[in-house]
């Protein structure tokens, strides 16, 4: 192990056994509520970022793989009450077939129309849920949680660990791409794809792997928001906000590094749930509508870039 | 249940909500069909343009197509702004400028959906005029007004642009930027101030679209999102930039979607025209009427 690996271990180490001191001790319910939609949003902008930014890919369809998440759970507790890490793992199987598909749609689509045909995949399952009543149709449908296990006392704490455990999954295979021949050869693609293909690298290969690993993880992430909200609809598990929020928070962070989501989904996702708990919700998609506009248009390669730059920036000037 | 009748029912209306669907799509036919800009936001533009005739409707009781006229000239202005906006921030700076740019278009349509829903709240408006809630009987179909003030002003409206687009010194060069804006260049011209005039009259003829929007039926502030399916379907379906295209592409929608309406019922109506969208671009990316090979 390098040096950089056991800081970043070490690192994901303290950051769980915080999550879990605090779901010992901290009695009120609102920061593990408010907490987990944060977690959940890390998650998703780390692995969405792994095809939209180390791939250049831009998926719309964040909505329809953390829908399909919540549906798996939702059909699996309703049809034989599966605990939930079989409701995440499902996801996540799912998921990664749902990825595979959308990476051969990369073989005929580039660009923008790559991103219109997400938008059009995730309206289309959106649909297909809506006229499944098994799984309760357009009015949606109440679940039942579980009694909680030990440790635990609560369940919405449980679930805030479970997600704790799935952000940190997702950064270190992040930060395993970033750093392997994958996330070169990625990078390489995005840069010019014909190029690459040219040079020797497995364009397709690693456009499906990009593609399932990051769909394998949005899903994941969705399946529990079944526990965690005991309800679940068609129009709110596929909401467009899903999508745009995740690209948000990645584009602000920037996508040049594996911390960028990390970065852009705390600083988006704090604002949001202190702007919805303290003025409405109409005014916190309104901040990340202005936010995504500002950090595009001022700093295109987001927090990350700043950095980079102002770092760069000073050791000219020690020269 | 199924019956000729109603099939020839749903044909009738189809062609009448597929002009409808045309005239919503010029605008992106022109912006993204022709000018290559991710324009996401147009169907945020459109239902705001329906916000402002409902409220010139309502205050001022102007008739819908009057007003939807009378804010042509603001919405040009405002997609003179847009366009250059775009262009500082993404065109002259080359890379990725497609990808930063679909998502600098979806801030766009999120700021205008909670500005019109802070502004108006977030029930349905609709405006009153003589021709809407009355139909013409015509044998055994009934076919409302609605309708078909908006198939004739679609349709007028698709023979102006293609007008304007094939014998005006300017729609020409419109097209001439389409196909080669290096040449332009090279030649004296200047892209950048032909491309912004284009995306000016694009997001103009949005105030008539919007106009017609609410007197086909009641808008509410998330009705963009319903349109973002409809309004790119056709304009890929058309093949990029081609007007009468784009209106027989809109066509071909509204009539598959009334016929999947009445044979299946309404909620699977919102997947008919994302489905027909995923469709072509794995079929024929490049349309029924492409400009490119």
């Amino acid at each position: 192990m390098t040096r950089n690996s056991i800081a970043f271990w070490t690192g994901a180490t303290v950051f769980l056994v915080a999550v879990f001191v605090m779901t010992q001790v901290v009695g009120n319910q609102y920061p593990f509520f408010a907490g987990y939609v944060i977690l959940q949003f890390i998650a998703l902008a780390v692995a969405w970022s792994i095809l939209g930014g180390y791939a250049g890919y831009v998926n719309f369809g964040t909505s329809a793989f953390f829908g399909v998440g919540v549906y798996a759970a939702v059909f699996l507790v309703k049809a034989f009450s599966a605990p939930l890490p079989l409701q995440i793992l499902a996801g996540a199987a799912i998921g990664a077939l749902m990825g595979f598909a959308l990476g051969l749609l990369t073989l005929r689509m580039q660009g923008i129309f790559f991103s219109i045909a997400t938008i059009a995949l995730t309206i289309i399952i959106e649909t297909t849920i809506t006229n499944w009543r098994y799984v309760g149709g357009a009015a949606g449908i109440q679940i039942q949680r579980p009694a909680v296990t030990a440790p635990f006392d609560n369940y919405v704490q449980m679930l805030f660990f479970v997600q704790a455990l799935l952000v940190v999954l997702a950064v270190a295979i992040s930060r395993y791409i970033q750093n392997s021949w994958i996330g070169r050869g990625l990078q390489a693609l995005r840069d010019d794809e014909l190029a690459a293909e040219c040079t020797g690298v497995p364009t397709l290969r690693l456009k499906l792997l990009a593609c399932v690993i990051s769909g394998a993880l949005m899903c994941a992430v969705g399946a529990p928001t079944a526990m965690y909200l005991q309800y679940a609809d068609p129009a709110s598990a596929f909401n467009l906000n899903y999508s745009v929020t995740t690209l948000a928070m990645s584009l602000i962070g920037g996508t040049a590094h594996w911390s960028g989501p990390i970065i852009g989904a705390i600083l988006l996702g704090t604002t949001q749930q202190l702007l919805t708990v303290t003025i409405s919700s109409e005014i916190n998609v309104l901040v990340l509508g202005l936010m995504l506009v500002l950090f595009v248009v001022g700093a295109p390669e987001g927090i990350i870039g700043l950095i980079r730059k102002l770092r760069d920036g000073r050791k000219e000037g020690e020269v | 249940m199924f019956s000729f009748d109603l099939l020839l029912d749903a044909v009738v209306i189809g062609v009448l909500l597929g002009c409808f669907y045309g005239a919503v799509s010029l605008g992106l036919s022109v912006s993204f069909g022709l000018l290559d800009v991710p324009h996401v936001a147009h169907p945020a533009f459109l239902v705001l343009a329906s916000y402002a005739v409902y409220f010139l409707n309502e205050h001022y009781a102007v008739d819908p197509l009057l007003a939807g006229l009378l804010i042509t000239p603001v919405f040009f202005l405002l997609g003179l702004v847009a366009y250059r906006l775009y262009y500082e921030t993404f065109e002259k700076r080359g890379s990725d400028a497609a990808v930063r740019g679909i998502a600098f278009f979806f801030g766009v349509a999120f700021i205008i959906e909670v500005l019109i829903i802070l502004q108006f709240g977030v029930d349905q408006r609709s405006v009153t005029a003589d021709y809407i809630g009355r139909a013409w009987r015509l044998g055994d179909i009934r076919i409302p007004y609605r309708l078909l003030v908006a198939f004739a002003v679609a349709t007028a409206l698709t023979v102006l642009l293609t007008l304007y687009l094939s014998r005006t010194f300017m729609g020409r060069a419109i097209r001439a930027v389409a196909q080669d804006q290096e040449a332009l260049r090279l030649m004296g011209a200047n892209p950048i101030k032909i491309k912004q005039w284009a995306f000016g009259i694009a997001t103009a003829v949005l105030g008539i679209a919007g106009a017609l929007l609410i007197i086909v039926a009641p808008v509410d502030p998330t009705l963009d999102r319903a349109y973002i399916g409809r309004t790119f379907c056709v304009v890929v379906m058309a093949g990029l930039g081609s007007m009468g295209g784009t209106l027989v592409a809109a066509i071909i929608l509204g009539v598959a979607e009334t016929i999947v309406l009445t044979m299946f019922g309404a909620s699977w109506a919102p997947a008919i025209s994302f489905a027909m969208l995923l469709g072509v671009l794995a079929v024929r990316p490049q349309g029924l009427f492409g400009r490119r090979s």
